[in-house]
């Protein structure tokens, strides 16, 4: 019998070195199971190792204990499979918005026209038509994010790893990007592991919330967090709002945990 | 959302901005018209000027600066090419770094005209010494740069180009370079200035032909307002090679904010 999660992380434990002082445990045996489609969110207090579980996931850290597998295979470092999208954009600085979200399409084998159709295709889907020529450097920070999102998606991954993608942006445009992100999302339907250490902003976008403990991070619990988010008074909806609660106490206990752990 | 660039201050009109040259050219005619310093140690400002224009009709200028810039430009190239890839292989690979870096921060600080010696003992006294001496003392501010760039790649822009499949030298090519390039060019400008420097004092010590050595010629001759005439030249050559190289860089760094 086939397994129905796309990624299954098994008993991971990872430690890193810092530059001065002794290595740290940042994540203990941690396990977890996203199924194909589905959009999770991993929650937790600042330093609980939620990105860097994201990083393992990705790739682009060494898994020390433990496997992860993606597909039915191991990790064995990034690939386009696994798109990533980070907190700080991460555009080329060099390259228009439009080399931009070709970049990932030019180490695919497609026609040209093909490349610069589906390109112009995803910098429409993001609203960023018109801005084709300009540079990172000349746009807002809600504006570089659409332009990362349109990146990844236009090379079409099965998944998006993101790395709390809005955790740089304004409170208006934050609400804007996440109703933007739920229509894609609903539009495409990829795997979607969102970290943050916004409850409301996982509660809201998430199908799942796992919540993670304080450092050594492990996942806590995960709850349900299944909506009508297609109702925009959703916000307000007393199911909403109980659940923001529930969950809120229950990362409540691991931030105030995280502060005492923090060096003075 | 802010697409239009912030206006710039509004800059000087040319003549405006290089009055002050004009004051000093001035100045420099009066001073020794009226014989307040002697006219050999500063022959007059028009004699300068018609000496200038005489070495330009005679043909020496053009054969000795064409002689200077080929000898400049071929060790700057070479500088630029070889000290650019040192900088990114030393900020890539750690053990390039452990064997070049104590090498590097040796040699930097090292005065460089102490090897024209060296050179000219090595090729002689023709172009080679000067190319290869260009070239030497000219490579690590680039190297310096590259390094210094590279190493300031952003992790995150890495990760991401690994995950849209760019691995090994179309890495390099694709994120690491563009990212060392504001800090590398920096290096080049730099290097850009030290090359003058090379080239004039080299032809000055040993040299048959080229306008440091032509400056040394007509200094030992006498000729003292036709020397003031190319070290004017090698002055206003050095001036406008900054000025074309920052207009160069400003256009290949044109996405910066």
């Amino acid at each position: 019998m086939s397994d129905p999660a796309q990624i299954i992380v098994e008993d991971v434990s990872h430690h890193y070195r810092p530059a001065v002082g002794r290595e740290v445990l940042a994540l203990e045996n941690v396990s977890l199971r996203v199924r194909e489609r589905e959009f999770l969110a991993l929650l937790g207090p600042s330093g609980c190792g939620k990105s860097t579980l994201l990083y393992l996931i990705g790739g682009f850290l060494p898994i020390g204990t433990g496997k992860i597998l993606v597909d039915g295979k191991a990790v064995a470092g990034p690939g386009p499979d696994r798109g990533i999208v980070f907190q700080n954009f991460a555009l080329f600085p060099w390259k228009t918005v439009r080399k931009n979200v070709l970049y990932g399409l030019e180490r695919q084998a497609l026609p040209r026209h093909e490349r610069e159709t589906r390109a112009q295709a995803f910098i429409d889907l993001v609203g960023l038509t018109g801005f084709e020529e300009s540079y990172p450097s000349q746009l807002s920070g809600g504006m570089k994010q659409r332009v990362a999102i349109a990146r990844t998606l236009a090379f079409d991954p099965r998944m998006l790893l993101m790395d709390e993608p809005f955790g740089a942006l304004d409170a208006q445009t934050r609400s804007l990007m996440q109703s933007e992100l739920l229509a894609i999302w609903e539009k495409t339907r990829k795997t979607v592991i969102f970290v943050t250490h916004d409850v409301h902003e996982a509660v809201y976008l998430a199908e799942r919330v796992a919540v993670m403990t304080a450092r050594p991070g492990r996942i806590k619990t995960i709850v349900d967090t299944r909506f009508d988010k297609a109702d925009p008074e959703v916000h307000r909806a007393k199911a909403f709002v109980d659940k923001v609660d529930e969950v809120w106490s229950l990362v409540r206990d691991e931030a105030v945990k995280a502060l005492e752990k923090r060096p003075p | 959302m802010t697409v239009v660039p912030a206006p710039k201050a509004a800059a000087p009109h040319v003549l405006v901005r290089y009055a002050p040259l004009l004051i000093l050219a001035l100045a420099w005619e009066a001073a020794s018209r009226l014989h307040l310093v002697s006219s050999l140690a500063l022959p007059p400002f028009t004699d300068v000027v018609q000496a200038w224009v005489e070495l330009l009709w005679s043909g020496e200028l053009v054969s000795n600066g064409l002689s200077s810039l080929y000898r400049a430009g071929a060790g700057l190239a070479l500088a630029i090419a070889v000290g650019s890839a040192l900088g990114i292989f030393m900020a890539i690979s750690r053990p390039v770094n452990a064997m070049l870096g104590p090498l590097v921060e040796l040699f930097y600080p090292m005065p460089k005209s102490a090897l024209i010696p060296v050179t000219v003992l090595w090729l002689g006294f023709g172009d080679g010494s000067k190319i290869l001496l260009i070239f030497l003392g000219c490579m690590l501010p680039v190297t310096i740069g590259a390094y210094n760039g590279a190493r300031g790649s952003d992790q995150h822009l890495i990760w991401s180009a690994r995950s849209m499949g760019a691995r090994g030298l179309r890495m390099i090519w694709d994120v690491v370079v563009p990212s060392a390039l504001p800090e590398l060019l920096n290096g080049v400008r730099t290097a850009l200035a030290l090359s003058f420097i090379l080239l004039v004092s080299s032809e000055l010590i040993v040299a048959r032909q080229g306008l440091g050595n032509l400056i040394g010629y007509l200094g030992a001759n006498g000729s003292y307002d036709a020397m003031f005439a190319v070290v004017l030249t090698v002055a206003f050559i050095g001036f406008l090679a900054d000025r074309v190289y920052q207009a160069v860089v400003e256009r290949v760094l044109r996405w910066r904010e």
